[in-house]
C-alpha cells in the first residue's frame, strides 16, 4: 500500500474515533446529567427502563430516549420554512462535531519506520478552527428561531445569538493570554509547551500559570455552549427557547449539539489548561513509545471526563442568570478582566524573555 | 386604636465584596453539592456491595414499596360502628348536605332501636367524585365517618367500581374490584 492510502486510512480511523468518542460521550452525558443531579439532590434518578428486568442503574434510558424520539412525529409549523427548519439542527450538530476532530487526543509516535500522529486533524491553527466552527453554530440557532415562524422561537433565537456572540468575543480575548504564553495557535504545540515543569516538580499547566484565564474560560465556555447557569436560549421548560417548535429527532439533535459542545469545551480546557495528554509520572512507567502515546489518549479522555463532571456539577449548583446579568457579566466582567489578564501576561512574558 | 398603619421596612441584605465577586459563593455552593454527591455515591456503593449503610436517597420507590402516608392525611373514608356492632350513622344527612362534591348518597330508614330512631338503609360514597376535603368528617355529629383508613390506592377500571357501599365502607365486606384479566401492573 502506498503511503497516501495509509495516511488516508489512518486519518479516517482517527476522525471516526474522535467523532465516536464525542458522540458516545454525549450519549452517556444524557444519563450522567440525570444521575448526577439525582445523587446530589438525594434522589435516585431515572431507573425505570429495563431489558428483561435488568435496569443497570438506568443506563437503558440512553437507548430508550433516542428510540422514543426517533419514532415521534417530525412537526414543522405550517407557516414555517421546511428547508431551513430541517437544516438548522443539522448545521448546529455538524459544527459541533467538526470541532471534535480538531482536539489533540495524543502525541505522535514512531512505528514501522514512520510517524503516526494521534490528532485527527493536525492543524497549525486548531484553536481558531474550533472557535470559528463553534461560532458558525450560532447560525443554526438563529435559523431555527426564524424558520419556526413563531414569535417565541424568534425571540429565543435572537437571545441565543446575542449571548453566543457576546461570549465569543470574551472567549477569544480570554484565550489570548494563555496562547501568548505558549506562543502558538496549535493545540498540540500548546500541550507540548505544558510538558515542562516549574521549579523541577510542578507541571507547567495552564491552570497554574493562568488561573484567572482558566476560570474565565470555563465561565465563557459554559455560556458559549449554552449550559446552565447560562442556558437561557434553551430554558428547557420555563423560558421558551429557540427550539420550541422542534420535536422528535430534530429536537434530539439540538440536545446532542449541547452535549457535544460540552465535550469540545472540556477538550479545549484540557488541552489549553490541564496539560492535555500529559500526566506527571506516566513517563516513569517506561512504556514503549506507541503504548505511551495511547496511554496519553486515555489521560486526555480522563481529563475531559473530569472537566465534564465539573461542568455538570456547576450546572446543578448555580441558579440561572437573568438575561441582563448574563450580558453584563460577559461585557463588563469577563471582557475587561480578560484584557487585563492579557496585558499582565504580555508584560510578564516580555520581561521574562527579554 | 390610633388607626395608623405602622410600616416595617425590611432591609435587603447587603452583599459584601466576597459575595459580589460570586466566585467564592459559587465554590461554597459547589462544596455543598459535591459533598452530597460523594456521600451519596459512597452510600450507594456500600449498599451495592451488600454492606450496611444509610440510604443514599430519600426516594420511595412507590409501586414496589408501600406509599408512606402521614397519620393525619385524609385517606379513604370509613364508617364506624357502635359497641354492639350496629352502624353509628343516624342518617342525619349532614354529611350529604355539606359535601361540596355531592358524592354521598344516603337512604334513611327507621331504626329498630328507639334510642337511635333513624339509620341509613344504604350509604354510598362515590370516590370518583370525592375531593377529599374532609367536610363530611367535620360535619358528622355522631363520629360515624372518618377518613383514617390509610388507604390511598382506590383506582378502578370503571366509574361504577369507584362507588363504595355501606358494607364496604364499614369493612364488613371487602371491596370487590373486578380487575381486568389483562396486564395490570399493580394487580399483583
Ligand atoms: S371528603 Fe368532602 S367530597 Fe369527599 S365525601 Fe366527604 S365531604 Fe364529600
Ligand atoms: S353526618 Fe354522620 S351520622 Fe349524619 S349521615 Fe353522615 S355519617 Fe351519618
Amino acid at each position: 500500500m502506498s503511503s497516501f492510502w495509509v495516511d488516508a486510512l489512518w486519518s479516517a480511523v482517527k476522525v471516526l474515533g474522535a467523532v465516536g468518542f464525542g458522540m458516545g460521550l454525549a450519549g452517556i452525558l444524557s444519563w450522567v446529567e440525570r444521575k448526577q443531579s439525582a445523587l446530589l439532590q438525594d434522589r435516585i434518578g431515572a431507573n425505570r427502563a429495563d431489558i428483561l428486568g435488568y435496569r443497570l442503574l438506568g443506563l437503558f434510558h440512553m437507548l430508550a430516549d433516542p428510540i422514543k424520539l426517533l419514532v415521534k412525529e417530525d412537526f414543522v409549523p405550517p407557516q414555517g420554512q421546511r428547508f431551513w427548519h430541517d437544516l438548522a439542527p443539522g448545521l448546529s450538530l455538524a459544527c459541533a462535531t467538526l470541532c471534535l476532530a480538531a482536539l489533540p487526543f495524543g502525541d505522535s509516535f514512531e512505528l514501522f519506520g514512520r510517524s503516526w500522529s494521534l490528532r485527527p486533524l493536525p492543524m497549525g491553527a486548531g484553536v481558531v478552527f474550533v472557535l470559528a466552527s463553534l461560532s458558525v453554530g450560532v447560525h443554526g440557532i438563529a435559523m431555527a428561531g426564524w424558520s419556526s415562524a413563531s414569535a417565541y422561537s424568534l425571540l429565543g433565537g435572537l437571545r441565543g445569538a446575542a449571548q453566543m456572540i457576546s461570549y465569543e468575543v470574551a472567549m477569544l480575548s480570554i484565550l489570548a493570554a494563555p496562547l501568548f504564553l505558549y506562543g502558538t495557535l496549535d493545540l498540540a504545540e500548546a500541550v507540548r509547551w505544558q510538558a515542562r515543569t516549574l521549579w523541577g516538580f510542578l507541571p507547567a499547566w495552564g491552570l497554574l500559570l493562568q488561573p484567572l484565564a482558566f476560570l474565565l474560560f470555563l465561565t465563557a465556555g459554559a455560556a458559549e455552549t449554552k449550559r446552565a447557569p447560562f442556558d437561557l436560549p434553551e430554558g428547557e421548560a420555563e423560558i421558551v427557547g429557540y427550539f420550541v417548535e422542534y420535536s422528535g429527532m430534530k429536537f434530539a439533535m439540538f440536545m446532542t449539539t449541547d452535549f457535544v459542545e460540552s465535550v469540545v469545551l472540556a477538550g479545549l480546557t484540557t488541552a489549553l489548561f490541564l496539560g492535555g495528554w500529559h500526566l506527571p509520572g506516566l513517563g516513569l512507567l517506561g512504556l514503549p513509545q506507541p503504548l505511551f502515546a495511547l496511554a496519553g489518549v486515555g489521560v486526555f479522555a480522563a481529563k475531559v471526563v473530569a472537566v465534564l463532571w465539573l461542568l455538570m456539577q456547576i450546572r446543578w449548583t448555580l441558579p440561572r442568570f437573568r438575561y441582563d446579568q448574563l450580558l453584563a457579566l460577559g461585557w463588563k466582567g469577563l471582557l475587561p478582566l480578560s484584557l487585563l489578564n492579557f496585558a499582565a501576561t504580555a508584560w510578564v512574558v516580555w520581561g521574562w524573555t527579554r | 386604636m390610633s388607626g395608623r398603619i405602622t410600616v416595617k421596612t425590611v432591609e435587603r441584605p447587603r452583599m459584601g465584596l466576597l459575595e459580589q465577586v460570586y466566585v467564592f459563593e459559587a465554590l461554597r455552593g459547589l462544596w455543598v453539592t459535591s459533598r452530597h454527591f460523594f456521600l451519596n455515591l459512597w452510600r450507594h456503593t456500600l449498599k451495592a456491595a451488600g454492606l450496611k449503610a444509610e440510604p443514599g436517597a430519600v426516594t420511595i420507590q412507590y409501586p414496589e414499596d408501600p406509599a408512606v402516608v402521614a397519620r393525619r392525611a385524609r385517606t379513604r373514608h370509613r364508617l364506624l360502628k357502635r359497641e354492639d356492632g350496629s352502624p353509628r350513622c343516624v342518617a342525619c344527612l349532614l354529611c350529604e348536605t355539606i359535601c361540596p362534591a355531592k358524592c354521598i348518597r344516603i337512604v334513611a330508614e327507621e331504626s329498630p332501636d328507639v334510642m337511635v330512631e333513624k339509620r341509613a338503609k344504604s350509604f354510598e360514597i362515590d370516590l370518583g367524585e370525592c375531593v377529599f376535603c374532609g367536610y363530611c368528617v367535620e360535619a358528622c355529629p355522631e363520629d360515624a365517618i372518618r377518613m383514617d383508613s390509610g388507604q390511598v390506592e382506590m383506582s378502578a377500571h370503571s366509574r361504577e367500581d369507584m362507588v363504595w357501599t355501606m358494607a364496604e365502607l364499614m369493612g364488613d365486606q371487602p371491596k370487590l374490584r373486578p380487575i381486568r384479566p389483562s396486564k395490570d401492573p399493580l394487580a399483583g
